[in-house]
């Protein structure tokens, strides 16, 4: 590559990530902004204070909703992965009447868009008396049409003569599928697990429906508070907030990004 | 004669035996389904036949007249202009957009990988924490938009407050957020494009735009399909921006289907109603799906 070609491609890269991570590196410097700072429009502050950081756990139980949504996505992660693992495996390895009516059945669910089915939903939650508990936040997102696909693709490149001298091993079924199956598809397990933390982490309008109190509110529905309690002045500990709010995912981003990008493109194409 | 009843019986239930262990594992999915999206669908189109009580009950049969009451009234057929300026303003528009940083970001140059986390970063962000960012960078007069303009001495906007700018900003920083997904799919199908294919055109001598038009992007047109029908079923689904940046307004220039839904629902506690626009939104995405479907299948090359 001659050598202007890469600076043309330099300069954009450069001026393109500029543009796209500004609004997140101004969130991070503006958290460390007084108000005086942030009204003069300074671009950096002029002293790195947690002073905005302190006060953001103040105002609101953040450390508890931080706690709520880490049981939440976790508890959403692993629901996933067991319920759509045991249906890909059988979609894959049980030849059986009517697998393709399921399959079909499978699939019309990603065409029903969940804010069409959040009215009976939210009714049925409290009709159980789920409002404001984790069951209630959780297992509604367990089955997913999507992870079951990602996960199929997977679990088919797992070689027959496998699932037959398993067989002649005298594993059961339940054995291959742990003991074999679930071992040698741990990558997409990674991205179906992180996919779903993420997708969880950052749910905003059921937990708004399904929690009146803060026994189990998550960080979303905190920035909603603290954005609709703090007027203008202090948007230092507004930024604060949402810093905190969004470290934990952008380091899952950074960690597994190579992984999830594989994961998705493979789940989505083939 | 009962003899061979039984041994049929006895080899039914151990033909069927693979049925039934099929069934066990597909049980837990199965029901979850059945509870949380095929009930509640069939219910919601039963209830957008009728009025509802207080607590969601289907009170008096209407027939059509929730439909007809909609389509009658304004707030919805507003709503429903919002919804679809609203998916022209930011599918195209961020799907290009994916699709030079994806462009740029496949070039095989060091710390390459630096800047393909700077692109996806936003798919770590919740759309809470994007629209409160975003809510200050607009911000009347302490907002960056404004400070920007005055630099130029252009005159101030009040992107939120504005009816003509409000679905713009909600756009705009909509595009924002999404861009991460879609740039790490478009990336992901880029990757996965032969390199013997380009191998061959250099040798050819190809330009680089001649490359992109006859190879990148005909391999690329499944991945770029799917991204399209995603981003398509999302804008359709957006809620959480409009909640904290603009809840609707102003002028209810921003209140978008779900939004719509949300309110009528569990703020007028009109049910009913609700429900008729639930199905409208239904019907919507549907037919998105059943056009890509049928689109796709002609014009996308598979490899």
């Amino acid at each position: 590559m001659r050598v202007w070609k890469k600076l043309i491609l330099y300069f954009l890269l450069i001026v393109t990530s500029i543009i796209m991570f500004f609004p997140i590196i101004y969130a991070f410097m503006i958290s460390f902004m007084t108000g005086g700072e942030i009204l003069s429009g300074k671009l950096l502050p002029s002293t790195f204070s947690l002073d905005n950081y302190v006060k953001v756990f103040d105002r609101l139980p953040l450390f508890n909703y931080l706690i709520n949504s880490f049981v939440v996505s976790l508890g959403v992660m692993l629901g996933q992965l067991v319920v759509c693992s045991l249906a890909a495996y059988a979609f894959v390895f049980i030849s059986f009447k009517g697998r393709d009516f399921i399959f079909f059945l499978f699939i019309s669910t990603m065409m029903i868009p969940w804010e069409a089915t959040m009215i009976p939903n939210f009714f049925t939650i409290q009709k159980l008396d789920w409002i404001n508990t984790y069951q209630g936040m959780t297992l509604p997102f367990f089955a997913l049409a999507f992870g079951t696909f990602l996960l199929r693709q997977h679990f088919k490149t797992i070689p027959k003569e496998l699932h037959e001298a398993s067989q002649i091993a005298g594993l059961s079924k339940f054995g291959f599928f742990f003991r074999v199956v679930l071992p040698v598809s741990k990558t997409s397990l990674v991205t179906l697990g992180a996919y779903g933390f993420l997708t969880t982490w950052n749910m905003y309008l059921w937990p708004l429906l399904v929690t009146t109190n803060n026994s189990v509110r998550t960080v979303q529905i905190g920035l909603k508070q603290l954005q609709s309690q703090e007027v203008a002045t202090e948007w230092g500990v507004v930024m604060a907030g949402v810093i905190v709010v969004i470290i934990p995912t952008l380091l899952l981003l950074f960690l597994g990004q190579k992984q999830l990008q594989k994961g998705l493109t493979q789940g989505a194409l083939k | 004669m009962t003899t061979v009843t039984k041994r049929r019986k006895i080899s039914y239930w151990q033909r069927s035996s693979n049925v039934r262990t099929a069934l066990l594992y597909l049980l837990p999915s199965i029901i979850l389904f059945t509870v949380f999206v095929f009930y509640p669908m069939f219910r919601t189109i039963y209830l957008s036949f009728f009025l509802t009580d207080q607590a969601g009950e289907a009170a008096i049969f209407v027939g059509l007249e929730n439909y007809t009451y909609l389509l009658e009234s304004d707030a919805f057929l507003n709503s429903i202009k919002a919804t679809f300026l609203f998916v022209l303003y930011t599918v195209p528009t961020g799907i290009i957009i994916a699709l030079i940083l994806a462009l740029l970001a496949n070039e095989k140059l060091r710390g390459i990988g630096f800047f393909r986390t700077i692109y996806a970063s936003t798919m770590g962000v919740s759309v809470a924490a994007s629209s409160v960012v975003w809510l200050f960078l607009f911000h009347p007069s302490v907002g960056m938009f404004n400070k920007f303009l005055n630099i130029f001495n252009l005159p101030q906007i009040e992107w939120l407050l504005d009816p003509t700018w409000a679905l713009f900003s909600v756009s705009l920083s909509t595009i924002w957020l999404n861009t991460g997904f879609s740039f790490l799919i478009i990336l992901g199908g880029l990757q996965n494009i032969d390199e013997y294919l380009y191998e061959s055109a250099r040798i050819d001598g190809a330009s680089y735009w001649y490359r992109l038009k006859r190879i990148t992007i005909p391999m690329l047109s499944p991945t770029l399909f799917f991204i399209i029908t995603i981003s398509l079923i999302n804008a359709f689904q957006t809620f959480g921006q409009i909640d904290i940046l603009t809840k609707g307004g102003p002028s209810q220039s921003t209140n978008l289907i779900v939004y719509s839904i949300y309110r009528e629902a569990f703020i007028n506690y009109q049910f009913g109603t609700a429900s008729a626009q639930a199905v409208f939104l239904f019907i919507c995405i549907l037919i998105v799906t059943i056009l890509q479907f049928k689109l796709g299948e002609k014009k996308v090359h598979y490899q």
